[in-house]
């Protein structure tokens, strides 16, 4: 079947899994190599984690805006299924950033939770994805073409909510931080925030055969429907 | 025989002269304005909410000889009119799906995006005509500076009722054959319009404080919200026809 044909047994998705096994394996040794800060200490290297997660999170909001953008006016049922899957990935890696991040700054901060700006705007950013999965689900009728839009409002919305780090008081460190940041801390940062967009791919990957897969599994059970009649 | 009365003749198959875009959009506006003003349900339905919450949070934060600050003031507003909003654009396109009113819609000879810009502002009209007796009701009932920046407060509420309906009503025309449309829009709405929000409480908050108003934060936020106005728009003109149409 030609569904088939592009999946997990195809070579490049086993490399790329290996690969991202590879990284997840090394990559805590990078991180452990790092220079530890020296204000936070040891704790501050949750940052190689975060801060990946965080940008999944960013990425996924903007894949899925892409997608949607795509299937609303072309009708692709390929770029909806991306969309589906970017718009999950977005709430996982949401999860990991939302979660880490409060664990980081009870630690830095004294609360988990201190209504900071960037943490603010990340947390919106994961709700509009889980009100696109909402409108998935019990949209009615019209419920791809409703989170589609709902996407792409989102994707829109990105860069008012991310401006609004400039002007908000903030404890998070200016929203340009890489720049700032020690150079013997960036091999960490780039390695890890690499093997996440790997993982992402990966997972984007087989959670787009998944759905290729129910497709051609509908269609096939609506042909034996009509043949049954036919009969 | 008498002679045969001169017929005058048109030509019956000429090209219709179609209207500009902007007047289609004030037919759409004068058809919403004209059908609400016939029974001001969504007027009053509305106005009697917005005056309820904003005595259900008196009652939540008015303590014994104090008022909230115009932080709590300019948030307790903008409460008022998000939740007012969200019922008048269920409202709106409610009486659309009625007799199936929207099929003769999409069905004229007017382009999805005049509809589309017809609807939000005969909505945001209908917000901010609502909003403004909202806003004396605040200001009488917690003593706000309503009347020191009027002009810039109408502003930023007009700003952000714009803003606020061009998203509602993407999400109201793609829910209207949904069953749970009630319960999804305010949730589907609420988190694209929270910048909005944000913008428009801090910015009015600002304007409210009646020591120090931040006039330079009000000409910041006032600048947001006529961004995101912008975005908003844009989104919606090219979102609009796919999702009132397509399944």
């Amino acid at each position: 079947m030609a569904v088939m044909a592009r999946g997990p047994s195809d070579t490049r998705f086993i490399v790329a899994a290996a690969v991202t096994a590879v990284g997840f394996l090394a990559v805590p040794f990078i991180i452990v190599r790092a220079p530890i800060e020296s204000v936070m200490g040891p704790i501050q290297k949750i940052f190689y984690f975060h801060v990946p997660t965080a940008w999944m999170l960013m990425v996924s909001t903007l894949v899925a805006g892409g997608a949607s953008l795509r299937y609303l006016f072309r009708g692709t049922p390929g770029s909806d299924r991306v969309a589906l899957a970017s718009a999950e990935l977005g709430i996982l890696f949401g999860i990991c950033a939302l979660v880490s991040g409060p664990l980081w700054g009870k630690v830095a901060w004294g609360k988990y939770w201190t209504w900071d700006a960037r943490q603010t705007s990340t947390l919106l950013l994961w709700m509009l994805l889980l009100a696109y999965m909402l409108a998935r689900t019990y949209g009615g009728p019209a419920a791809r073409k409703l989170a589609a839009a709902l996407a792409l409002f989102s994707a829109a919305n990105v860069p008012l909510v991310y401006y609004s780090v400039r002007v908000w008081r903030t404890l998070h460190p200016d929203s340009s931080v890489v720049p700032t940041l020690d150079p013997r801390m960036r091999p960490a940062l780039y390695l890890s925030t690499l093997f996440f967009l790997t993982l992402w791919g990966v997972l984007l990957a087989y959670r787009l055969r998944l759905e290729r897969v129910r497709a051609a599994l509908a269609e096939l059970e609506i042909a034996v429907e009509d043949a049954e009649e036919a009969v | 025989m008498a002679d045969e009365p001169e017929v005058a003749t048109t030509p019956l198959l000429a090209e219709p002269v179609r209207p500009a875009f902007f007047t289609q959009v004030l037919t759409i506006v004068r058809k919403d304005l004209r059908i609400e003003w016939r029974n001001r349900e969504i007027a009053y339905t509305t106005l009697f909410m917005s005056g309820l919450i904003v005595l259900i949070f008196a009652f939540a934060f008015i303590t014994e000889s104090t008022n909230p600050g115009p932080g709590a003031t300019a948030g307790i507003l903008w409460v008022a009119a998000l939740f007012a909003g969200t019922v008048a654009l269920g409202r709106t396109f409610d009486r659309e799906r009625e007799n199936e009113s929207i099929r003769s819609l999409l069905l004229a000879p007017i382009p999805r995006p005049a509809i589309y810009l017809g609807k939000v502002l005969a909505t945001a009209f209908l917000m901010v005509l609502v909003e403004l007796v909202v806003t004396l009701l605040v200001g009488f009932l917690f003593d706000a500076r309503i009347e020191t920046y009027p002009f810039r407060l109408c502003l930023m509420l007009f700003l952000g009722t714009v803003g606020f309906a061009a998203v509602g009503v993407v999400f109201s025309a793609a829910l209207l054959r949904a069953r749970s449309r009630d319960t999804l829009l305010a949730s589907l709405l609420y988190p694209v319009v929270i910048p909005v929000f944000l913008a428009g409480a801090k910015g009015t908050g600002q304007l409210l404080d009646p020591l120090t108003p931040d006039l330079g934060g009000v000409v910041f936020w006032t600048q947001f919200l006529a961004a995101a106005d912008v975005i908003f728009l844009a989104v919606g003109l090219w979102a609009f026809e796919p999702v009132v149409t397509g399944e």
